[in-house]
C-alpha cells in the first residue's frame, strides 16, 4: 500500500473520467447512476483516507506516506502528509459525500455537476498532499476550472459576473505565485518542498530602484505567495470576490468553497510562508495582524447590514478566517494549533450553515432574510439544527467554534495584545449578527402566508446534517482529537521558525 | 553525389514519387471523382512513412556533401510533420466532400508541401534550406487560394504569396550576405568560420536578415501581418493545415539555422529571438481578445504559441530546444483537435466561424463541449492540461538560461491569453439560449477531437514518451 495517497487523490478523478466517457444518456436513470457513482466514490475515498489517518504516526514530525517518482519535464511526482496536512485531507474527504448528498435534488445537467465535484475533490486533496512546488501549483490552479464551472453553470442570476470575478481574482494571485516559484527554483535549484523548507533564502536588505526592501528576497517571495493565499483565504481587502461567489454559487458549491477551498490559503501560509520565509513573515506579521483585526471587525459589521442570508454567512466566513491568519502569524504553538483547529471547525460549521440556507432556499427560492420569519412554528427540527450551528458559529463553549477562537486569541495575545483586543470584539459582533439572523428567520410569529405550507427537513436533509453536528460536538468537547495529531508537527514548525530568525527578532516572541 | 546518399533521402523521394504518380493517375482517370481515394492513399502513405521513420529510423548521416542532414532532430520533426499532415487530411476529407470542394489536387499539393518541409528540417546548407522552403511555400500559396471562385480565398492566397515572396527575398538576401562573409553555404562551414572568430558586421547583417525571413515563416511578431487574413480567408481545411505542419517545419528550420549554422554565436541571436518571442506572446494574447471569428482567433492564438516556442529557442540551450520540440508536438495535437471541431461548426446547414454561434453548445452537445473545454484550457496553459507543461518547459528553459525576464513575460502573457480561451468556454457553457450552431461530425473528426482532448489529460502521466525523443533530437542538434 505504498501509494495510498495517490489512490485517495486520483480515485475521484478516475471516477469522473468514467462518468464522462461511459455514462450515456440524460434520462432519470442516467442521472441516478451519476449521483450514486459520485456518492459511492466519495465515500470510498473517505474510507481510504481513514486508513491513512489510522496509519499516521503523530509523533513523527516528518512527512509520511511519501511517494516519489520521476515525472515529466524533470519534475518529481512527490506526495506525502505531515501533521499539518493530514487533517485537511480528512476534512475534504469527509465533507465531499455530504456535499454530494446535499445536491441530490439537482436536476440540471446532473452528470456534469457530479463530474465537476469529483474532479474538484481530487484536486483539493492533491493540494494538501503535494510535496513538489510545481505539483502543488498544478493542483492549486486546476481547482479553479471546476469551481469556475460550478458557479457559472449552476449558480444564481448573477452567476457569470461572479464566476469571472472568482476566476480572475484567484488567477491573478496565483500567477504571481508562479513567478515566485520560478525564482525559488532558480535560487534553490529544486522544486522539492521538504528541501525548500530547509533552504535558507537570502534575507539581507536589498534595494530595488533605490527603495530599500527589508528582508530582501524573502520579502519579495513572501509577498508574491501572500498575493495568492490572501486572495484565496480571503483576507481583507481582497475578500470582495467571496460574497459574490457564495451568493451565486449553488448550495453545494458554497459548501465546498467555504469549507474546503478557503482552507487552501491557510494551508499555503503554513506550508510555504512560515517555514520558507520566516524572516519576511516576522517582518510583515504586524501587517497581517492588523489586516486580520480589521477584517474581523469590519466584515462583522458588514454582515450585520446584510439582507441576504448567504451573503451574511459569507462575510462571517471572512471574519472567521481573520482569526486563522492571526493565529498562523502569531507563530506560536497555541496560535498555529488554533488556526488549524479553527479552519477545520469552520469547515464543518460554515458548511452546515450554507446547507441550512440551502434547505429553506430549496423550499422558498429566496435567500432574503425578510422573506422569512417564525419558521420555528412549522420547522422545529430545522430550528433546532440551525440554532446549534448558529451557536457554534458564535463560538459557544462546547462547540468546536469556541476552541478555535480561544486558541488563536490566546496565541495572538502573547504577540500583539492590541490586535488581540480588537479581534476579541469580533466575538461579540459575531454573536450579534448571528443571533439577529436567527431571530429574524426562525423566531417570532409565522405571519407570512407563503410560509404556511413549508415542510420541515426531510430525512435526507437531516442525514446530511448529522455527521456535521457530531463533528462539531466532538471537536468542541474533546479537542485533543485534533491537537494531538497536529501538535508535534506544529511544534516542529514553530521551533524551526524561531530558529531561523535573527536573535533580536526571535527574542520578543514567547514560545513554548 | 554518391550512391549511398540515396537511402538517407529515401523518405523524401518516396513521397515525391508518390505525389507525382498520384497526380498522373488522377489526371488521366477519374479526376475529382478520385479525390476521396487519393486523400486516403496520401494519409496512408504519410502514416507509413511516419511509422517507418519513427520506429526504425532512416540511416543517420549526411548526404550530398552536407546539404541534407539526417539526425534525431530531423527525425523528430519529420514524424511530427507527417502525423500532423495525415491528421489534417483525414479529418478534412468529409468536410471538403460535403462543401463540394473535393479536388484531387488538394492531397497532392499537401504531399508536395510536406516534401518541402522534410527537406527544410533536415537542411544542412543554405541552398537546400531555400529549396525546401520554396517547395513548401509554392504548394501552400496554391492551396491558400484553393477556392478560386471565392473572393476571400483568392485574396488570402495573393496576400500570402506577396508577403511570402517578400520574406523569401529577405531570406535570400541574408543568405547571400552570409555566403559573402563566410565563403560557404554549408551550415557546418558557417559554424567553423564563426568558431575561428571571424564574426564580421556583415555576417551579423546576414544573420538578422535570415532571422527576419524565418520569422515571417513562423509568423512571429512583427512579421505576423499575413497570418490572421490568410487564416480567415483560406478554406478551413487549409487553415487547419497552416496552423499545424508548416509551423513545425518553420520552427525546425529556425532551430537548424540557428544551432547548426550559428551555434557558436548564440549570444548574437538569442536576444533577437527573445524579443521576437516576447512581442509574439503579447500581441497574440492581446489582439485575440477582440476577435469574433474563430479562425482569426486561432491565428492570433498560433502567433502567441509561436512566441512561446521561440522562448525555448531563445534560451539557446539543449534544454531549450527540447522544450521547444515538446511544445510544438503538444501544440500540433491541440490544434488538430480544435480544428476538427471548427470544421464541424455549422449553422442552418452552412459552415460558420462566428464564436457567438457556440452559444450553449454544452446543452446540445455535452461531450463535444467538454472536449473543446479541455482543449481551450490546454491552449490557455491552465494546469493540469498538457498545454501547461509545454509552457512550463519553455519557461523553465528560459530560467535555466538566465533569462528570467523572458519567463516572467511569458507568465504574464499567458494570463492575458487565458481570457479569450475562457470566452469561448463562456459562450459554450454560460451563453444565452439562442439558436446556435450545430456540430455535424464525421467519425474521423470526432475521433480527432476526443483523442486530442484525452491526450491533453492523459499526457500528464508521462507525455507519451515524446520527451525522450525530444531530448535525443535536441542532443543531436546542439552539440
Amino acid at each position: 500500500m505504498g501509494n495510498l495517497l495517490s489512490i485517495v487523490t486520483f480515485l475521484p478523478i478516475v471516477a469522473a473520467l468514467v462518468l464522462a466517457l461511459f455514462l450515456r444518456g440524460n434520462d432519470a436513470a442516467a442521472q441516478r447512476n451519476a449521483k450514486w457513482l459520485a456518492l459511492i466514490t466519495t465515500t470510498a475515498t473517505f474510507v481510504i483516507s481513514l486508513v491513512v489517518l489510522c496509519g499516521f504516526d503523530p509523533a513523527n514530525t516528518g512527512f509520511q506516506f511519501v511517494e516519489e517518482r520521476p515525472w515529466i519535464m524533470g519534475l518529481n511526482y512527490k506526495l506525502g502528509v505531515d501533521g499539518i496536512s493530514v487533517l485537511f485531507v480528512l476534512l475534504t474527504t469527509f465533507l465531499m459525500p455530504i456535499t454530494i448528498l446535499s445536491c441530490w435534488g439537482v436536476e440540471n445537467r446532473v452528470k456534469e455537476y457530479m463530474i465537476a465535484f469529483l474532479v474538484l475533490e481530487g484536486l483539493m486533496i492533491g493540494v494538501f498532499v503535494a510535496l513538489d512546488l510545481v505539483l502543488f501549483y498544478l493542483f492549486f490552479e486546476a481547482g479553479l476550472i471546476p469551481m469556475f464551472l460550478i458557479i457559472g453553470i449552476w449558480g444564481g442570476k448573477e452567476r457569470i459576473y461572479a464566476a469571472f470575478k472568482f476566476f480572475l481574482y484567484t488567477f491573478l494571485g496565483s500567477v504571481l505565485m508562479l513567478v515566485a516559484m520560478i525564482a525559488m527554483y532558480r535560487d534553490a535549484g529544486t522544486t522539492d518542498i521538504p528541501t525548500l523548507m530547509t533552504h535558507v533564502f537570502a534575507s539581507e536588505t536589498i534595494s530595488l530602484w533605490g527603495f530599500p526592501i527589508v528582508g530582501g528576497v524573502q520579502t519579495l517571495l513572501f509577498l508574491a505567495f501572500f498575493a495568492s493565499f490572501a486572495v484565496k483565504m480571503p483576507m481583507w481587502p481582497v475578500h470582495t470576490w467571496l460574497p459574490d461567489a457564495h451568493v451565486q454559487a449553488p448550495t453545494a458549491g458554497s459548501v465546498v468553497l467555504a469549507a474546503i477551498l478557503l482552507k487552501m490559503g491557510g494551508y499555503g501560509f503554513l506550508r510555504f510562508s512560515l517555514p520558507m520565509f520566516p524572516v519576511a513573515s516576522d517582518h510583515l506579521s504586524g501587517l497581517v495582524f492588523w489586516m486580520s483585526a480589521i477584517a474581523i471587525v469590519y466584515t462583522s459589521l458588514v454582515a450585520l447590514a446584510q439582507s441576504d442570508m448567504k451573503k451574511l454567512i459569507a462575510y462571517s466566513s471572512v471574519a472567521h478566517m481573520g482569526y486563522v491568519t492571526m493565529g498562523i502569524f502569531a507563530a506560536n504553538q497555541q496560535g498555529v494549533d488554533g488556526a488549524i483547529f479553527q479552519m477545520l471547525s469552520h469547515g464543518f460549521i460554515s458548511g452546515a450553515l450554507f446547507l441550512g440556507v440551502g434547505v429553506i432556499y430549496d423550499r422558498m427560492h429566496t435567500r432574503e432574510i425578510d422573506a422569512y420569519g417564525g419558521l420555528v412554528n412549522r420547522m422545529p427540527a430545522y430550528a433546532m439544527i440551525f440554532m446549534f450551528f448558529t451557536m457554534a458559529n458564535v463560538g459557544l463553549p462546547g462547540t468546536s467554534g469556541f476552541v478555535g477562537e480561544f486558541l488563536t486569541l490566546m496565541g495572538i495575545f502573547q504577540v500583539n495584545t492590541w490586535a488581540a483586543a480588537v479581534a476579541t470584539s469580533g466575538v461579540i459582533l459575531s454573536a450579534a449578527y448571528a443571533l439577529w439572523l436567527y431571530r429574524r428567520v426562525v423566531m417570532g410569529e409565522l405571519v407570512k402566508d407563503s410560509l404556511r405550507g413549508i415542510k420541515d427537513m426531510s430525512l435526507r436533509e437531516k442525514a446530511v446534517m448529522a455527521p456535521l453536528i457530531a463533528m462539531t460536538l466532538l471537536l468542541g468537547i474533546y479537542p485533543a482529537v485534533v491537537t494531538d495529531r497536529i501538535g508535534p508537527s506544529v511544534a516542529q514548525l514553530v521551533a524551526n521558525y524561531h530558529a531561523a530568525l535573527p536573535a533580536d527578532a526571535g527574542g520578543q516572541v514567547a514560545s513554548e | 553525389m554518391e550512391q549511398f546518399d540515396f537511402p538517407i533521402v529515401l523518405p523524401e523521394i518516396a513521397l515525391s514519387v508518390y505525389a507525382m504518380a498520384a497526380l498522373l493517375v488522377a489526371v488521366y482517370t477519374g479526376k475529382d471523382g478520385l479525390a476521396r481515394i487519393v486523400t486516403w492513399a496520401t494519409v496512408a502513405v504519410m502514416l507509413a512513412l511516419a511509422a517507418w521513420i519513427g520506429l526504425t529510423g532512416r540511416p543517420e548521416g549526411v548526404a550530398f556533401g552536407g546539404a541534407i542532414v539526417a539526425d534525431a532532430f530531423s527525425r523528430f520533426a519529420m514524424v511530427t510533420i507527417l502525423l500532423a499532415a495525415a491528421g489534417v487530411l483525414a479529418m478534412c476529407e468529409s468536410h471538403l466532400r460535403q462543401t463540394g470542394q473535393a479536388r484531387f489536387e488538394y492531397p497532392i499539393l499537401i504531399s508536395l508541401a510536406v516534401v518541402g518541409m522534410m527537406v527544410m528540417v533536415s537542411a544542412g546548407d543554405l541552398m537546400s534550406l531555400y529549396m525546401g522552403l520554396e517547395l513548401q511555400s509554392l504548394a501552400l500559396y496554391v492551396v491558400a487560394s484553393f477556392r478560386r471562385d471565392n473572393l476571400k480565398s483568392t485574396e488570402a492566397g495573393l496576400k500570402y504569396f506577396v508577403l511570402g515572396a517578400l520574406s523569401s527575398g529577405l531570406l535570400l538576401y541574408g543568405a547571400s550576405l552570409t555566403y559573402g562573409f563566410t565563403g560557404t553555404t554549408l551550415f557546418s562551414g558557417i559554424a567553423a568560420t564563426i568558431a575561428a572568430g571571424h564574426v564580421s558586421t556583415g555576417l551579423l547583417f546576414g544573420l538578422v536578415f535570415l532571422i527576419t525571413g524565418l520569422a515571417f515563416k513562423v509568423s512571429a511578431v512583427p512579421f505576423h501581418m499575413w497570418t490572421p487574413d490568410v487564416y480567415e480567408g483560406a478554406p478551413t481545411p487549409v487553415t487547419a493545415f497552416f496552423a499545424t505542419a508548416p509551423k513545425v517545419a518553420a520552427m525546425g528550420l529556425f532551430a537548424r539555422v540557428m544551432f547548426d549554422g550559428f551555434g557558436n554565436a548564440v549570444s548574437d541571436w538569442s536576444q533577437v529571438v527573445a524579443l521576437l518571442a516576447t512581442l509574439s506572446m503579447f500581441l497574440g494574447a492581446i489582439a485575440a481578445i477582440g476577435q469574433r471569428d474563430i479562425k482569426r482567433l486561432m491565428a492570433y492564438s498560433s502567433i502567441a504559441h509561436m512566441g512561446f516556442a521561440l522562448v525555448g529557442l531563445a534560451a539557446g540551450t539543449e534544454g531549450g530546444v527540447k522544450a521547444m520540440l515538446t511544445y510544438m508536438a503538444v501544440y500540433v495535437a491541440m490544434n488538430l483537435g480544435t480544428f476538427a471541431f471548427i470544421l464541424s461548426m455549422e449553422k442552418d446547414g452552412r459552415p460558420t466561424t462566428d464564436i457567438q454561434d457556440l452559444n450553449m453548445l454544452a446543452k446540445r452537445e455535452p461531450t463535444k463541449a467538454m472536449a473543446l473545454l479541455v482543449l481551450m484550457f490546454s491552449l490557455a496553459g491552465v494546469p493540469p492540461m498538457l498545454g501547461f507543461f509545454a509552457k512550463f518547459g519553455v519557461l523553465k528553459a528560459a530560467v535555466d538560461a538566465n533569462m528570467s525576464w523572458l519567463a516572467l513575460a511569458g507568465a504574464v502573457a499567458s494570463v492575458i491569453g487565458a481570457f479569450y480561451y475562457l470566452r469561448l468556454v463562456f459562450y459554450m457553457y454560460f451563453g444565452t439560449e439562442a439558436k446556435g450552431m450545430e456540430s455535424r461530425m464525421a467519425p474521423v473528426q470526432w475521433v480527432m477531437l476526443m483523442g486530442a482532448a484525452l491526450v491533453m489529460i492523459l499526457g500528464v502521466v508521462n507525455l507519451f514518451g515524446i520527451e525522450n525523443a525530444a531530448a535525443l533530437a535536441a542532443e543531436a542538434l546542439v552539440r
